[in-house]
């Protein structure tokens, strides 16, 4: 009988810990021979088109490479939530004589901290954080989703009838959090009155609960959802079932409920990384820290315009971008 | 606050909630059963599931034919049963690490064929509602229980079904009799590697269905990893459910009612801190577990192997 409960409290921490994770799935690619052109190697947490974080950066090199040209070249491994099997592909690539080694995912700190020292002549940068731990040759990276959250909360507030809000969150950290926070002031900046409610279910892989949690907002009544990470996809299915509105963050979720987002915060990790390319070639390989927001054009609000919105809340939504740009508009 | 919990919408949310994240551990956990109940651990199931909602998502992506969809579903998940079989009856690996190890195949190609062949996530019409006439026009109650999809009702009776089948049919007794003694069983003529064989494949498929489940009738997305430890929490519900298939339904629809429970308490702002929230349902059934342990006693020859003497 002891055995037997030995069994299943491994099961269940198992499961609660695939709940809240994607595990590994190493799939790095081969990198295409040519004239010395720049050489960058990009790890991230999850797939690169997940709709949210990984293509985030994913995107950012498609634009990067379509520039560039020959000039660069790159290669990814995805799916590498376990920090570990991202380490070893960190430390590979570095040895492996890469350029730049992007570290995309905060859960990567420890590890970039151990291996930089090592490989004085890569470039490192990670995100999305503020810490480059005082090394030489780690730069660091983040956006100020905030920013996006809270103009996306602005127009979400002109838009709902019954003044509920309902927001589905992963886990109450990070990227998510800063976004929700953004969104939940947005919202109040317009009416204080309007109840924004947060949910956050405990995964970034758990579609059903996700799914779940936007029924249980729409039920109470909500008529304007919200979300972050990359199992948002099963509330974005509930909200176009609903008919309501969604706003999203981390990619341009337009294409997968044209009828519903209204806006999505798309993160433009190029104008870093440009900054990261030419610094390199003046010799600086690190030490920075580099924010994405809507003033440098690393952040932009990408408003549907199949869905024929208001003028008034196209306005105030302008307004509002200019306003966190020229520094009017503060965000609590 | 909590007073808020106690109104029509929120109990009447929960319930149906409940049913709809109850339906995947139904059937996953009914399959793992018949496999445990002839001695047969399989801790593949997350795997299965993968593939399952994979295989048909990726049919209905491309035919947009429903039940070709879980017909397709149902091979991939004889198939997966078929080498788990292979590996753990005639090969006698140990069950837990091959299960393990088709739990790892499962995700892994399951996201790989993802990768290769869709790439970018699209919405899919899947199974609708169907409403049952008469019963599906009580108030509240019709609602609730009799305006689901297809794969929801046929979850819900796949229950008095298996018990059906393992208490009261020849199959069923051989199945148990396999379970707690093999050598008795094949003394008397019973196929031992034959029951363990059809369990073990009966139970991939289930698992594969309710993986479709999630991808075709209740989400009608696929992402990788999307079953997120739901196979595992299906495997523990039959160990909560005592290896009975109305054990397991009780447990199924605890589990995924606590978890809509908790969702609720975070819509309504009733402030307990969103970790401990996402945690009832484990701590809920850790705690029924080791209240229910001294009472149930699993399948004798669980996790053994068997060869023929001599």
């Amino acid at each position: 009988m002891k055995n037997l409960f030995k069994v299943l409290s491994v099961l269940l921490v198992l499961g609660l810990v695939l709940a809240a994770c994607t595990p590994a799935e190493p799939e790095p690619s081969e990198p295409v021979v040519a004239d010395e052109p720049l050489r960058i190697a990009i790890v991230t947490p999850s797939n690169i088109n997940d709709l949210a974080f990984s293509q985030s950066i994913s995107d950012a090199m498609i634009a990067l490479k379509a520039e560039m040209g020959d000039k660069l070249e790159y290669v990814y491994s995805e799916n590498l939530f376990v920090v570990d099997d991202a380490a070893a592909a960190i430390r590979d690539y570095a040895q492996k004589g890469y350029d730049i080694v992007i570290a995309h995912g905060s859960q990567y700190g420890s590890s970039v901290q151990e291996i930089a020292p090592d490989f004085p002549e890569t470039v490192f940068a990670w995100g999305t954080t503020v810490d480059t731990f005082g090394l030489p040759n780690v730069h660091a990276y983040e956006a100020a989703s905030d920013q996006g959250g809270f103009v996306n909360g602005v127009m979400a507030a002109l838009l709902t009838e019954t003044k509920v809000i309902g927001v589905v969150g992963p886990i109450e950290t990070g990227d998510a959090k800063l976004y929700i926070d953004g969104f939940v002031a947005g919202v109040h900046s317009v009416d204080p009155s309007i109840d924004v409610r947060v949910t956050y279910i405990g995964s970034f892989s758990d579609v059903a609960l996700a799914s779940e949690a936007a029924t249980t907002h729409l039920s109470a009544g909500a008529d304007v959802l919200t979300g972050s990470a990359q199992m948002v996809i099963g509330a974005i299915g509930k909200a176009q079932e609903a008919g309501a509105y969604w706003f999203g963050t981390q990619a341009d979720q337009t294409s997968f409920a044209s009828d519903v987002v209204v806006a999505s915060q798309v993160y433009h990790w190029e104008v870093i990384l440009r900054e990261i390319f030419a610094l390199r070639g003046e010799g600086v390989m690190g030490g920075k820290t580099f924010s994405a927001n809507l003033e440098n054009g690393g952040q932009v609000i990408k408003i549907n315009d199949g869905l024929g919105l208001d003028q008034a809340v196209l306005d105030k939504a302008n307004e509002t971008i200019q306003g966190i740009i020229d520094g009017k508009v503060t965000i609590p | 606050m909590i007073s808020d919990l106690f109104t029509a919408t929120v109990i009447m949310g929960i319930i149906s909630s409940g049913i709809r994240l109850a339906t995947p551990y139904l059937f996953a956990g009914i399959g793992e059963m018949f496999g445990q109940r002839s001695g047969v651990l399989n801790l593949g199931v997350e795997g299965q599931m993968l593939l399952g909602a994979f295989t048909a998502y990726f049919v209905v992506l491309r035919t947009g034919n429903l039940f070709l969809a879980v017909l397709a579903a149902i091979a991939v998940g004889a198939l997966m049963g078929l080498a788990m079989g292979f590996v753990t009856i005639r090969l006698q690996a140990t069950q837990g690490i091959a299960g393990i190890g088709f739990y790892l195949f499962g995700m892994g190609m399951s996201n790989l064929l993802f990768q290769k062949l869709i790439g970018v996530v699209e919405n899919i019409n899947g199974f609708p509602i169907i409403k049952i006439p008469l019963l599906g026009d009580i108030p509240v109650i019709g609602e609730i229980l009799f305006q689901q999809n297809l794969l929801v009702y046929l979850a819900f009776l796949l229950v008095p079904t298996a018990w059906f089948v393992l208490n009261k049919t020849t199959l069923g007794l051989k199945i148990r009799a396999v379970g707690e003694n093999p050598e008795a069983a094949d003394s008397l003529g019973v196929s031992v590697v034959g029951v363990r064989y059809f369990t073990v494949i009966l139970g991939g498929i289930l698992s594969s269905i309710a993986g479709a489940a999630l991808s075709v009738a209740l989400l009608n997305v696929f992402q990788q990893n999307m079953t997120a430890g739901q196979g595992f929490i299906a495997v523990a519900l039959v160990y909560f459910g005592s290896w009975r298939p109305f054990g397991i339904l009780a447990g199924a629809l605890l589990f995924s009612m606590v978890n809509a429970l908790q969702l609720w308490i975070q819509v309504l702002g009733i402030p307990i801190p969103s970790e401990l929230a996402v945690m009832m349902p484990y701590v809920l059934t850790i705690l029924v577990l080791t209240l229910s342990l001294s009472k149930g006693k699993g399948p004798s020859a669980l996790t053994k192997a068997f060869e023929r003497e001599g």
